[in-house]
């Protein structure tokens, strides 16, 4: 597995804009970030693998169960909503009960934000895939927002797998990569992210640093 | 609105701002960059809209320049709009004056307001 490079844990907020020094403006995703706890880490001598784990989101201790507070407790931390797993090559410099925030980044810094998108329920190929539908006018009868065709006669004479059709959409994990870093706010534990991430408000999300120059 | 999304924009948004509203003339104070030099462009206009809120608020400039109608949109929070003097106080009686864009000459006057 290629390996990620590490990152921090956050919440959405919401967005702005925001000018620059040259009065263009940018949209900005603002973001909780942090501060995340190390709740374990793991080497490839122990696990076979290394990684290091990150909790985030203060939660009352009752809200979870047992074996899950058990993980918190067992290292006598604060108790967090949610634990996500990088696979990072370099463990050495955390340790567990360490924390991670936003000052891993700084302004300019290319990331990769990941994050659950909006359930978009039972939608159909224009929304979904991006279909062109039919014509509104000039005499079109009950085909606005059709599908079409969905495939050809005897030959091949079945669909093939995979073809798009309606069907749930939205509600899966989504990454956005090469998202730059507008602002840091390292009081407030704010991330400015430029342009869109996915998911809702207030839904967690993982903003990874890239390694080197995009693909 | 989040507070700390609110908190982010506070940080962007124009420290002082006269107040000002549609039908009044504005001159307002563009900054221009020209190669490596900056300098300061005077717009001077009707305020025809002020849009949005906030962080996004935009206002509407007219003017008649060489005969022809010249719009331009700024943005309030913008930092190359240097700042904005308020040149005489217009009497209108709607918040977007575009009726004057069919207007000109007499007609397009704006009465003064006095208090």
């Amino acid at each position: 597995m290629r390996q990620m490079s590490m990152g921090i844990l956050g919440r959405k907020l919401g967005m702005t804009q925001i000018f620059d020094e040259k009065g263009q403006s940018i949209p900005v995703t603002v973001v909780e970030a942090g501060p995340c706890s190390v709740v374990a880490v793991r080497t490839i001598a122990s696990n076979g693998y290394s990684s290091v784990s990150l909790g985030f989101g203060d939660v009352k201790p009752g809200k979870l169960t047992k074996p899950y507070r058990g993980v918190f407790e067992k290292n006598e931390l604060e108790p967090k909503r949610w634990i996500r797993e990088f696979r990072i090559e370099e463990t050495e410099e955390f340790e567990i009960g360490s924390v991670v925030s936003v000052a891993l980044f700084e302004t300019g810094d290319t990331v990769d934000v990941v994050g659950k998108s909006k359930g978009k329920g039972f939608a159909g190929v224009i929304k979904r895939y991006h279909f062109q539908g039919g014509p509104a006018s000039h005499g079109a009868s009950k085909f606005h927002r059709q599908p079409g065709s969905s495939g050809s006669s005897s030959y091949p004479g079945h669909i093939f797998k995979g073809k798009t059709m309606p069907g749930r959409m939205g509600g899966g994990r989504v990454t956005v990569k090469n998202l730059s870093i507008a602002g840091i706010d390292p009081e407030n534990n704010l991330l400015l992210i430029k342009g869109a991430i996915p998911g809702p408000r207030n839904g967690l999300i993982m903003i990874r640093k890239q390694n080197g120059a995009p693909k | 609105m989040d507070a700390r999304i609110a908190l982010v924009e506070s940080r962007y948004l124009r420290k002082e701002t006269p107040e000002f509203r549609s039908g009044d003339t504005v001159k307002v104070h563009v900054k221009v960059t020209e190669g490596n030099r900056e300098r300061i462009q005077i717009f001077e206009g009707v305020v025809i809209a002020r849009k949005h809120g906030g962080m996004r608020e935009t206002f509407t400039v007219r003017k008649i320049s060489g005969g022809v109608g010249v719009e331009r949109i700024f943005p309030l929070n913008c930092p190359s709009v240097d700042h904005i003097e308020v040149v005489r106080l217009g009497r209108v009686r709607r918040a977007k004056l575009y009726y004057l864009r069919k207007l000109s000459g007499k007609a397009a006057r704006i009465k003064e307001r006095r208090y």
